[in-house]
């Protein structure tokens, strides 16, 4: 929550915790520039008390999934919150805060271990994020010496429709590349694919022996 | 041994069996005062009961009149509710202790596995008059209670101020 909290201030956005613990309540207001209310998520009168009302966000983030949900569910009917995100702690409950209306529901689980997944499975492929449950990922490609688009043409690669190599580092230079650019060993691709092209685009930017 | 074994077999088979059409298949989500009476109660009279609780040892307060089956486990894991088959449940009420479980569960039932009767238990009113709203069944102790002591109350009437207390 600290952390979490101290993020979002530092990009300049305006933060109020809700928290039920009065001696953690107490070191946050201390440490952090963000109001904090003392009181259990879910009690409407503790919401409005908190400013739900003008409120652009709201992020529950307790351990408990049924208390993360009716916090949602409660922004979203008594003060028009916009956007509702919960963080899911049964992976099987994402699907489940979808279908009962949340706007965005994560599973730090399922995220980290299909993060472990990634970097055990393949080194150069790394910084695999799910965005949109899951729908999109964006993933960072080292190219290696062996790799048979080196010296290529972006536009010869034959890149998987609904996929997008959106920017390219180059001995830590930012490059954002066009259909001439030409690959070459040690650039870092940021590429963004679907599950279902993932597996396609990795296989052309790396060849065969990773598949 | 081996008749031990046939004669615990043939249990099961008439349990299957009873399962008929004009028998409710109910779960109950929590196994505390009110769970407990209402599950004694359902299986007495004849009705298929699965009971739900995360505690083990609360299914001691169910009397040996509950023939139904007990799951011990956490019932807002859509996983535990696979298992008590709630996609063949005619009804569920959630009676836990916390409001919250008991509404997330209730939604889950009703908007996710078209259960046809869904109930919970809910002690904060404001968050009961807004789920109610969402459709979801709900039973406030508090208020039940209190509309009781309040009709109650009408038939008070005034005592006599004159009289004199001895």
């Amino acid at each position: 929550m600290y952390f979490l909290t101290r993020t979002f201030l530092s990009k300049g956005f305006r933060v109020t915790i809700i928290n039920r613990e009065k001696a953690e309540c107490k070191w946050l207001a201390r440490m952090l520039k963000a109001t904090v209310v003392h009181g259990e998520g879910s009690n409407i009168q503790i919401l409005e008390e908190s400013g739900a009302e003008t409120a652009d966000a709201i992020l529950a983030v307790t351990p408990n999934d049924q208390d993360n949900l009716v916090i949602c569910q409660l922004a979203d009917m008594c003060f028009r919150v916009k956007k509702t995100m919960a963080l899911v702690n049964d992976p099987d409950n994402e699907h489940v805060f979808s279908k009962l209306g949340i706007s965005a529901a994560f599973s730090t689980t399922r995220i980290l271990s299909s993060l472990i997944e990634q970097r055990t499975g393949f080194e150069n492929i790394i910084n695999l994020i799910p965005i949109s449950e899951g729908k999109v990922n964006v993933t960072e490609v080292i190219l290696e010496r062996d790799s048979p688009v080196i010296g290529k043409a972006l536009k010869d690669i034959g890149f998987p429709a609904n996929s997008l190599i959106a920017s390219l580092i180059r001995r830590g230079d930012l490059i954002i590349p066009g259909g001439t650019t030409i690959l070459k060993e040690g650039d870092h691709l940021i590429t963004i694919t679907t599950p279902e092209s993932i597996g396609k685009a990795i296989k052309i930017l790396m060849g065969d022996k990773n598949s | 041994m081996s008749f031990l074994g046939k004669s615990r077999n043939r249990r099961k088979i008439k349990k299957v069996l009873t399962m008929s059409k004009n028998q409710l298949f109910i779960i109950i989500i929590g196994c505390g005062r009110l769970g407990s009476f209402l599950a004694n109660r359902l299986s007495r009279d004849g009705q298929n009961v699965v009971i739900i609780d995360i505690n083990k040892a609360r299914f001691e307060n169910l009397s040996a009149e509950f023939s139904g089956f007990r799951i011990e486990g956490d019932a807002t894991e859509t996983a535990v509710l696979i298992q008590a088959k709630i996609n063949k449940a005619d009804a569920m009420i959630a009676a836990t202790h916390e409001d919250n479980v008991n509404l997330m569960i209730a939604q889950i039932a009703k908007r996710i596995y078209k259960v046809p009767k869904v109930m919970a238990r809910i002690f904060d009113l404001k968050r009961e008059e807004i789920f109610r709203r969402l459709g979801i069944e709900t039973i406030s102790p508090t208020s039940i209670a209190g509309d009781i002591f309040l009709k109650s109350l009408q038939k008070v009437t005034i005592r006599n101020k004159t009289e004199k207390i001895q």
